[in-house]
């Protein structure tokens, strides 16, 4: 019986690794400029992350991550772009001290509901409160009411394009199409040189593995195992006393703070914020490198989307028509294939011969072994 | 004060009970009642409405009328956890098991502590929870097989593990829904035996076929017919009912 509160000792040695590879081989084989595009891979680790939890454990595909990422980055962008705006560098606007796009759109005063940006206390609170009380107000209205499977995912997308529409259509207010653009400072420190970007860089590894460690005390709890029962056998759990309505949406809401605090890193590493990283279309992708990665895999997830960023940005510089193709391509080889993904991959393949090799003993058992867990859902 | 022989309150009150799916009344202004430590069968042809008078208790389908008393409680106004709560255990008619968990972790689940969502997080199993799931595994003869994943079990062993998650709840009504349905000739035989050691101490309602079996176990039987009451009663008196015989039993 494993009875690990946390993590089993492959998980531990799995988690290290990645820690040693984020901290110490990519920062000293990768320039700086490589290194803030691993910066801004990772921030979508943080979504698929928490992808693994709500649709790999609790089987609730939701292809609207993308608001929640979006809300985050929005909410640490107004920050920046406050602090951006000070009367001093915005002299030449008619209205000194708001954002350039307001003054370009006719605004004369800072919106009230952009005032409390002022605060980083404030603002820091909002990333992680504002998606997640969306997220409650969104999964309450469906899972209540057992809105669930296909018609979940087609509502999430719905407000994803909604969101994307209202940010474009109140450009003074959001900075429309072009987004939040020209962040320069948090709390005086200039973010844009390249020690700030190394800075970001390992403060965004270390928040990816506390969240990681989050996704693990889920997964290892007795509410990691219910989400399991539910995907497979709903009736079973909810006639076992529990309320599934509530197990969902704490799922969901974990799975959109997560993207939320990848959003706002996004915002810190890459400088801008934009809608087309709210739509339909990111939201996807971001379903993408988790199902790639495996989407049972707490860590495959975080693989998962650093490989596939990588093949974008290199496929993209030099067939750039054709990389959408390639990535849907890609899915559909994922799902056909290897329902597990990376992850699947690994614990069928290389793990077993990597034991074999290392004569590290018998293969272990139980939902909690990679090999075995990770199986196609049964039936 | 009362005084004198006040009759024993049932356990379950099933009054006037009637649901109809788009003008098809599938029980029909049904009412029965169960006492304590009572073994309820109930039987019937295909499509009597037996299914669904569990669907209805357990909370599963709404009634279009009528109440259902549960310990001076109407279950028709309770959502599916409560009711478990209130002390309603129903086990399906197909096995209902968590495929990709192991069979420790199936039992686990139905212990009754930790239900909410932050109770579930902070859930510890300690020594009361992994006692209880022993204990209740050697019952339901899967003592050996803790640590293997559910989704390995016959057919028999996953119905016998259902069972066992029902029994870790505790209930004080156990409905089962055609316990031996698809099980050979010993495992039925040791599903009866497993059912007459838990039904003590609490009340039990079942839909059964085989009539072999309900002769085994049964207190009283209520045959059920287009989601009426034909007949009820002892099961001697049920089988020389000529109104059953015609319906049910005669072929």
């Amino acid at each position: 019986m494993n009875d690990s509160r946390f993590a089993t000792r492959s998980e531990l040695i799995g988690i290290l690794v990645l820690a040693v590879f984020l901290v110490v081989i990519l920062p000293l084989c990768l320039d700086v400029f490589r290194l803030n595009l691993v910066a801004k891979y990772l921030t979508y680790a943080f979504v698929a992350l928490g992808l693994v939890i709500c649709w790999g454990y609790g089987g609730i595909l939701s292809l609207g991550q993308g608001v929640f990422f979006g809300l985050g980055g929005y909410c640490m962008a107004m920050f920046l772009k406050l602090e951006a705006s000070s009367v001093e560098n915005t002299k030449i606007q008619s209205t000194p001290g708001i954002p350039d796009f307001m003054d370009w759109n006719q605004i004369t005063a800072l919106p009230f509901f952009w005032k409390p940006f002022h605060s980083l206390t404030f603002t820091i609170l909002a990333v992680i409160l504002v998606p997640g009380i969306f997220a409650l107000i969104i999964g309450a209205a469906m899972f209540k009411r057992r809105v669930g499977g296909t018609y979940f995912a087609i509502i999430t997308q719905a407000v994803a394009a909604i969101l994307t529409i209202l940010i474009v259509g109140q450009q003074g207010y959001t900075g429309g199409i072009n987004g939040m653009t020209d962040l320069r400072t948090l709390k005086g420190w200039d973010i844009r040189p390249d020690h700030a970007k190394v800075v970001l860089y390992f403060f965004e590894v270390g928040l990816l593995l506390a969240c990681i460690c989050i996704a693990q005390l889920v997964r290892h709890s007795k509410l990691g195992r219910i989400l399991v029962a539910m995907r497979d056998q709903e009736d079973r759990v909810r006639f076992s006393g529990y309320s599934v309505a509530n197990f969902k949406i704490f799922a969901f809401c974990i799975a959109a703070i997560f993207a939320a605090i990848g959003g706002a890193m996004f915002a810190l590493n890459v400088g801008f914020m934009s809608p087309s990283f709210v739509g339909i279309v990111p939201s996807i992708e971001m379903v993408i490198y988790t199902a790639v990665g495996g989407r049972l895999s707490i860590l495959g997830a975080v693989y998962g989307t650093l490989l596939v960023n990588f093949a974008k940005t290199s496929l993209s510089e030099s067939f750039p028509e054709l990389w959408l193709f390639g990535l849907g391509g890609l899915f559909i080889a994922v799902v056909l294939a290897f329902p597990n993904g990376l992850a699947g991959i690994w614990g069928d393949y290389v793990q077993p011969r990597i034991s074999k090799l290392i004569g590290a003993g018998k293969p272990k058992s139980g939902w909690t072994d990679n090999s075995v867990a990770d199986g196609a859902p049964a039936e | 004060m009362l005084v004198g022989h006040q009759p024993k309150p049932f356990l379950l009150s099933v009054e006037g009970l009637t649901v109809s799916f788009d003008g098809f009344k599938a029980v029909n202004d049904l009412s029965f009642y169960v006492e304590e430590n009572e073994i309820r069968v109930i039987i019937g042809p295909n499509g009597a409405g037996k299914t669904t008078v569990l669907d209805l208790i357990c909370g599963k389908t709404k009634a279009t009328s009528g109440s259902i008393e549960f310990r001076g409680k109407d279950l028709t106004k309770l959502k599916e956890n409560q009711i478990v709560k209130a002390g309603v255990g129903r086990k399906f008619q197909t096995p209902s098991i968590y495929d990709d968990l192991t069979v420790f972790e199936n039992l686990e689940i139905s212990y009754p502590r930790g239900r909410t969502v932050f109770g579930a997080l902070t859930f510890t199993r300690d020594a009361a929870v992994r006692d209880r799931v022993h204990e209740v595994a050697e019952m339901i003869f899967l003592k050996d097989r803790l640590n293997m994943s559910a989704a390995l079990l016959s057919h028999g062993q996953k119905q016998w593990l259902e069972i066992g998650m029902l029994l870790i709840q505790d209930p004080d009504l156990l409905m089962l829904d055609e316990p031996v349905a698809g099980m050979s000739v010993s495992e039925r035989a040791k599903t009866a035996e497993l059912l007459n050691r838990i039904i003590k101490d609490r009340s039990v309602l079942v839909i059964e076929h085989d009539m072999k079996f309900v002769e085994d176990i049964a207190h009283k039987v209520t045959v059920l017919h287009q989601g009426q009451i034909l007949s009820e009663g002892t099961m001697e008196k049920v089988k020389n009912d000529p109104k059953v015989i015609e319906v049910y039993l005669g072929h």
